[in-house]
């Protein structure tokens, strides 16, 4: 019985989930500060501009993006199981190609900044 | 002697879409999968506000005019929600996946899970911090 | 439900009954049982079977939580017939078979899948380095004993695999006692069998099948906690993947 190649997007999903569930909620409460009207100082255009056109920042942000898209993915995957969705080859693929198109785009547009 | 006794074993199936709703336990753990639904969109839509970010000051005022309707609020405050129920479950089995033993004794689950709790905490207010929220 | 001067109460049993020679498929009886305060399910169980109905079957031996024979599932919870008590129950308790396992008869279900994959896993000691009796005995610390201590006390009574809802999609994943006492060997400082064990367990219908619901741990009698041993399995696995892949002259 062969050994399975899933190590290397568990490792992923591990590192991920373990950021995401540090991160996930500071960040969305940001944004949320930004959806009513206070703007956190750092999400001005001036000072996020700054900091994602820094070489740590591009690292800080890529990571970040890059650990929650293939992380979620994985679950959604094993969520769609969970739902009786029997196509899990087919449901991999699709979301796994969503996260790395993600992946890239994030490379591209920090590459721009 | 006796006869040979027929065997027919029973297999009793098993819903493929509606066993979770069997247990409370497998609900809550339903519950917990399905934040990724929720996680993954806020993820997309900080891809969104990279993209704006890429593309000029207009666009970016653009993005965050966006993030003021009423529907990107209420999705925020449900995608809080979710995030925190998937932060916290993922806070309390940490300890089963990390055990760390020292000596002849493992850590009790509490102190692993509560140190997650503490570097959330931490991490939380740092980046508030550094946001300028405070 | 009525107590009376010497501590009893009548309790209803609701039991699915199956016989494979008559039966097309399961049905419940229901059963007025005579039970103590102290009895437990198995006691009201072998009074049914002693006073009311011989026909019932159903495994049982030690009625002391260490032969893992009678489990099954009551009010839907799988349990160990002999742990559960009487008095914690209000009502009519519902009485059948251990989930995920085709019922042979009665209350007997079919254990032959976990015993064939806990075959394959290999359960038991490995010596890494030939040994001989000159050797002496093997050494072992409190510490060494710790590593693995938790994982041993497993009793086969599969009540994990009635819990795990993954193995009751995917009947071909090995399973949380499988997987968790090759875990146990894998830790033993006695082993030096992993490389083996990992063939099985490492694959998609090993330790991959595994989603972390925790329900394994939740019902485990004898508090194994299968689910930690899986998600170390999973991240040994995971270590091991990327040594072999990149780091080939590493030992592992």
């Amino acid at each position: 019985m062969a050994k399975s190649n899933k190590p290397v997007i568990w490792g992923t999903f591990a590192a991920g989930g373990e950021l995401v569930s540090l991160v996930t909620p500071v960040l969305i409460v940001l944004t949320l500060l930004a959806a009513t009207g206070h703007l956190p100082d750092m999400l001005g255009y001036q000072q996020l501009h700054a900091y994602a056109a820094h070489w740590f920042g591009k690292l800080v942000i890529f990571g970040v993006l890059f650990l929650s898209l293939w992380s979620q993915a994985h679950r959604l995957r094993i969520t769609f199981y969970d739902f009786g969705v029997r196509a899990d080859t087919l449901v991999a693929i699709v979301v796994y190609a969503i996260a790395a198109l993600a992946s890239v785009a994030t490379v591209v547009y920090l590459a721009r900044i | 002697m006796g006869e040979k006794m027929s065997r027919r074993p029973y297999v009793r199936e098993v819903s493929r879409t509606a066993w979770f709703f069997k247990r409370p336990r497998y609900m809550r753990y339903m519950a917990r999968e399905v934040t990724c639904i929720f996680i993954g969109i806020y993820t997309m839509i900080l891809l969104v506000g990279l993209a704006r970010l890429s593309q000029g000051q207009a666009e970016y005022e653009g993005f965050l005019a966006a993030l003021r309707q009423p529907a990107s609020i209420v999705f925020h405050l449900l995608a809080l929600a979710f995030a925190l129920y998937n932060s916290f479950t993922w806070f309390n089995v940490a300890p089963k996946a990390l055990p760390i033993q020292v000596g002849d004794q493992h850590w009790p689950d509490s102190v692993v899970a509560g140190g997650h709790y503490v570097v959330w905490v931490a991490l939380s207010l740092f980046i508030l911090f550094w946001a300028g929220v405070f | 439900m009525s107590e009376n001067r010497t501590g009893a109460r009548q309790v209803e049993l609701e039991v699915l009954r199956y016989n494979p020679e008559t039966d097309q498929e399961p049905k419940f009886q229901r059963y007025s049982v005579p039970c103590k305060n102290e009895w437990c399910i198995l006691d009201a169980l072998n009074y049914l079977k002693d006073h009311l109905d011989p026909t019932l079957a159903f495994r049982w031996s030690c009625h002391m939580q260490v032969c893992g024979s009678c489990g099954m599932m009551i009010n839907g919870e799988p349990k160990l017939a002999c742990k559960a008590m009487v008095r914690d129950y209000s009502g009519v308790i519902r009485v059948e078979p251990l989930a995920h396992f085709p019922v042979e008869r009665d209350l007997v279900s079919v254990a032959d899948d976990f015993m064939a994959k806990l075959k394959r896993v290999k359960p038991y000691l490995i010596p890494g380095e030939k040994r001989t009796l000159a050797d002496g005995e093997y050494k072992q610390t409190p510490a060494q004993l710790e590593r693995y201590r938790k994982y041993a006390m497993c009793i086969n009574c599969m009540l994990c695999y009635a819990a795990c809802p993954e193995y009751g999609l995917t009947p071909k994943f090995i399973g949380p006692a499988a997987i968790s006492l090759a875990h146990r060997y894998n830790q033993d400082s006695r082993d030096g069998g992993r490389d083996e064990r990992q063939e099985e367990i490492a694959t998609s219908e090993g330790v991959w099948e595994c989603t972390f619901v925790g329900a394994c741990s939740d019902v485990c009698p004898k508090h194994v906690d299968p689910a930690s041993a899986l998600q170390q399995v999973k991240v040994a696995s995971t270590v091991d993947w990327y040594l072999e892949h990149f780091m080939s002259w590493v030992k592992k």
